[in-house]
């Protein structure tokens, strides 16, 4: 490569102070951040779960018959975490979970658009728009 | 078996299967539908959606780690995302149209297929030429390969790389995984990109591929909350220990301990679902 060309990695393209270094440290922050409050979350839904149904037989996995409303779409899980039900806290962790991603995707658009990257801020927002139509759009 | 009992059981084998995953450098994504379809006997659209939601808690979980050593390339992933993230939705939708004894079959010569790339030697090819595609695309960058050195690398061979990313992303929708093995040939074999860089870039897009799935996943009833709470954490807390357990044991032995694990599974659910289909 000749000494003229840009670096990809270390070095922004214009010097606005933000490098992919630093756009990947503040997305793994985030992303940890992320992970370890859905965990928390699912934990406390998992241990009202298991405090309130000890004496129950446990649910049958072992033919597949889709999961009530409640639990698959956003607004029935949260109605559920207003009638305390732990399955729905339990949700809200994994939509937490779910949710992680693509907030990373768009902290790469911000960070591309600092670095003053328009193929790449492109780029990422297709994945971003992929992403929002598999969570709200597709059937 | 009342609930506490079977969630802590899950528990301690999801955490076991998070550790192999970790320590052989699997993921442990790939052993957990096995032991749910095979040990458990849970119906594998439950299986694989909570294999799925392990799968973005590790991903998601380790990325902090793999920023910190600097090797993985942020352009690289976000346009491969491109691929895999269609290729998940396919993937996604087919899991409601294909027997169930089918995405058993595939999920089968799938783990054989990882423990086979696992267990090969890798050899780097860097190649600096320039590819005109890959230049225009940025998709480049200089690995460190000392305090004051560094080696420049240039993907090469784009259009089979995404087309491979494709393929990756719709296996990772139809089963669950990461399908780490077939990003990393992707990137390793296919466009010929430094190993470390293939594999701490494949780690950073398994977790966006796998949230393309996610949506059909939840909509379609996959999500069992009860089910996935036990493994999420499990696989979670196994690949946080896991990666710091790292650099103390020895890799090579693990792999092939854990390679043989995935052959027997492997073997297992190719021979129960073809007697399935038979």
């Amino acid at each position: 490569m000749s000494p003229a060309a840009p670096n990809s990695n270390g070095t922004s393209l214009h010097d606005t102070g933000w490098t992919d270094q630093r756009v990947e440290t503040l997305v793994g922050i985030m992303l940890r951040t992320g992970v370890l409050l859905a965990a928390a979350i699912v934990l406390i839904g998992g241990v009202l779960y298991l405090g309130q149904q000890h004496n129950a037989p446990r649910p049958d996995y072992q033919h597949f018959h889709g999961e009530p409303p409640a639990y698959t779409t956003v607004s029935g899980v949260l109605r559920g975490i207003l009638n305390f039900d732990p399955r729905a806290v339990i949700m809200l962790g994994l939509l937490v979970l779910i949710a992680t991603p693509v907030a990373r995707v768009g902290m790469c658009i911000v960070g591309f658009f600092f670095e003053r990257d328009r193929m790449y801020v492109a780029v990422s927002t297709i994945v971003l728009l992929i992403l929002l139509y598999s969570l709200f759009l597709h059937k | 078996m009342d609930p506490l009992t079977f969630s802590l059981i899950l528990i301690v084998s999801s955490l076991a299967a998070g550790l192999l995953g970790a320590l052989s450098g699997l993921g442990g994504g790939v052993v957990i539908v096995p032991l749910l379809t095979i040990v458990f006997q849970v119906d594998i659209h439950y299986a694989i959606g909570a294999s799925l939601v392990s799968v973005i808690a590790t991903s998601s979980g380790a990325a902090a780690a793999y920023v910190r050593e600097g090797f993985s390339n942020i352009r690289v992933g976000m346009f491969l995302e491109i691929a895999t993230t269609l290729g998940a939705l396919v993937g996604a939708w087919l899991t409601t149209k294909v027997p169930t004894h089918a995405i058993g079959l595939v999920f089968g010569l799938v783990l054989l297929y990882s423990a086979y790339t696992s267990l090969r030697q890798h050899h780097d090819v860097i190649t600096r030429n320039p590819d005109a595609l890959a230049l225009h695309l940025r998709l480049k960058g200089s690995l460190p390969t000392g305090p004051e050195t560094h080696e420049d690398y240039v993907a090469q061979h784009v259009p089979a790389g995404f087309g491979l990313m494709t393929a990756a992303g719709v296996l990772s929708g139809l089963l669950g995984i990461g399908s780490g093995a077939v990003k990393v040939i992707a990137m390793d074999q296919a466009m010929r990109l430094p190993f470390k860089v293939s594999t701490t870039t494949s780690n950073f897009m398994i977790g966006v591929t796998a949230a393309a799935s996610a949506g059909l996943y939840l909509r379609s009833g996959y999500l069992a909350p009860t089910l996935a709470m036990p493994v999420m954490l499990g696989v979670l807390a196994g690949s946080l220990i896991g990666s710091r357990l790292l650099v103390r044991v020895r890799v090579r032995t693990l792999k092939i301990v854990f390679s043989i694990i995935i052959v027997a599974l492997g073997i297992e659910m190719i021979a129960s679902n073809l007697k399935g289909i038979l």
